[in-house]
């Protein structure tokens, strides 16, 4: 791909990704609200709470707070941009985890206890969801002998024919990533029993704003990732790509209306489970008929 | 201007309730009442509240909880008594223990009454609430604008209605003098 073309999609993602992300989510909200028989808020909703949180007033506990969610937020564009600028996978997956890092600081460092355990939590989540991240981009490089996305995009056909069990472990930990029920351990949508609002507890006004925006980004770097196993040359798969991805978001607000919260412990079990079983066999599988 | 009234987040506390109002409370967030279609979301985090539901009469147990979870939540911030307890204390309000109505503690805004208040008359509430909570924005964005801090707002604003109480007392005298002369 032309080096200024990747530049301007790279420019279309941090522009668009929080309008689009902020839309899937009062779909999200909305789609949830039919599950449970409700009508639900409209769908411009999740843009009325940012509003209303930059316009309330500025209360911290730690004034390093706000300059580490921006870390946060400058780190997860950055991830997003690289990705769809079509640079290294891997690298992309280690500014992503950078990113949750300074996510983590900026939880633990107003000692509060619902934070504190919100971000341990978050550690544990992290410490869950990693090996099916980095064995996806080995997966990628096994299929295709490159870790760039735009060489990626630029297979002759779609990836998810070699690496089904990649594509199945990545959607699974997307739940971790998206704050979904079962595994919505570190802070959820709704109010949460045992931890106030777990990480986000002592986040309130922009600083909470910054963190829904940049939830925002990270979902849409999320699908972005999904829509690598499907892209390839053929321009018609680009619709494709987006329908899976529409496809996977409903799979996984189905998954959050129907479940609830589980323990860590189970969470870690399971995910590392499906990860050794789907990715670790495809793995296998690759490396052999190659 | 910016539409905050679309996202009044809710806190809701228990004072001392016998758990009536409170599981109407609840019932507003229900399918049958779904008070989210206004943009209401239940946080049960101070910081990030709008909006202060309070339950039940005060106790001396329930006083520094209510005074420190009102002065956590940042401003514009609305605080809306349901049921006749938090509204005056109710059948409770000669106990030795009760202090009275929410109102004893924090400024109450919005008053619920009912035993236990229905979730009609809980939504009627929030939305007048929110009604209130937009004009608050406003002052609040105004006085964000001047620079000045919350202390010499709220001077500012004291001075400005005793000027007026001031004009309209002078004006009452001098049609009262008109009157008699």
């Amino acid at each position: 791909m032309d080096f200024s073309i990747r530049i301007i999609i790279a420019i279309c993602f941090i522009v668009l990704a929080p309008f689009l992300g902020g839309l899937l989510e009062g779909c999200d909200r909305k789609i949830s609200a039919r599950m449970q028989r409700r009508i639900g808020p409209p769908i411009l909703q999740p843009f009325y709470d940012v509003t209303k949180l930059f316009k309330k007033q500025y209360v911290v506990v730690n004034r390093s707070v706000h300059f580490l969610l921006v870390s946060y937020m400058a780190l997860m564009v950055l991830t997003g941009a690289m990705l769809f600028g079509g640079t290294d996978l891997l690298m992309c997956f280690f500014v992503l985890s950078t990113a949750a890092t300074f996510l983590y600081f900026a939880a633990s460092v107003t000692n509060s206890p619902y934070t504190t355990i919100g971000a341990q939590r978050e550690l544990i989540q992290m410490m869950t969801y990693e090996p099916a991240v980095l064995l996806t981009a080995v997966g990628f490089y096994v299929a295709i002998g490159s870790f760039r996305a735009a060489d990626i995009v630029n297979s002759n056909y779609s990836l998810i024919v070699k690496m089904p069990g990649f594509f199945f472990a990545f959607v699974f930990i997307m739940t971790i990533k998206m704050r979904k029920a079962p595994f919505d351990l570190s802070t959820s949508h709704h109010a949460h029993q045992e931890l106030v609002k777990g990480i986000t507890t002592e986040m309130s006004g922009k600083n909470l704003g910054i963190f829904n925006i940049t939830e925002w980004y990270e979902n849409i770097f999320l699908l972005g990732v999904v829509a690598l196993f499907i892209l390839n040359r053929n321009p018609w798969s680009i619709l494709a790509a987006v329908i899976v991805d529409l496809v996977v978001y409903f799979i996984e607000i189905l998954i959050g209306n129907s479940n609830a919260r589980m323990k860590w412990e189970t969470m870690l079990k399971m995910t590392w489970i499906v990860t050794l079983l789907s990715a670790g066999v495809n793995l296998l599988v690759l490396m052999v008929i190659k | 201007m910016a539409n905050v009234k679309r996202s009044p987040w809710l806190l809701h506390y228990d004072g001392s309730s016998c758990n009536g109002c409170d599981i109407e409370v609840l019932a507003c967030m229900t399918p049958v009442y779904d008070a989210e279609r206004l943009g209401v979301e239940n946080t049960g985090d101070p910081m990030q509240a709008d909006i202060l539901l309070i339950t039940g009469g005060i106790n001396a147990q329930a006083e520094p909880v209510v005074k420190q979870i009102y002065d956590q939540m940042p401003r514009p911030k609305v605080v809306v008594a349901v049921g006749i307890c938090a509204c005056t204390g109710g059948v409770f309000k000669d106990a030795y223990n009760i202090k009275g109505g929410a109102d004893t503690v924090v400024p109450v805004d919005i008053y619920v009454p009912g035993c236990a208040a229905r979730p009609q008359s809980i939504i009627d509430g929030i939305i007048q609430a929110r009604e209130l909570f937009q004009k608050r924005s406003e002052e609040h964005d105004a006085m964000v604008k001047a620079g000045l801090t919350y202390e010499q707002y709220k001077k500012m604003k004291d001075e400005e209605e005793a000027k007026k109480v001031a004009a309209a007392k002078a004006e009452e005298d001098r049609r009262e003098e008109e009157n008699n002369g």
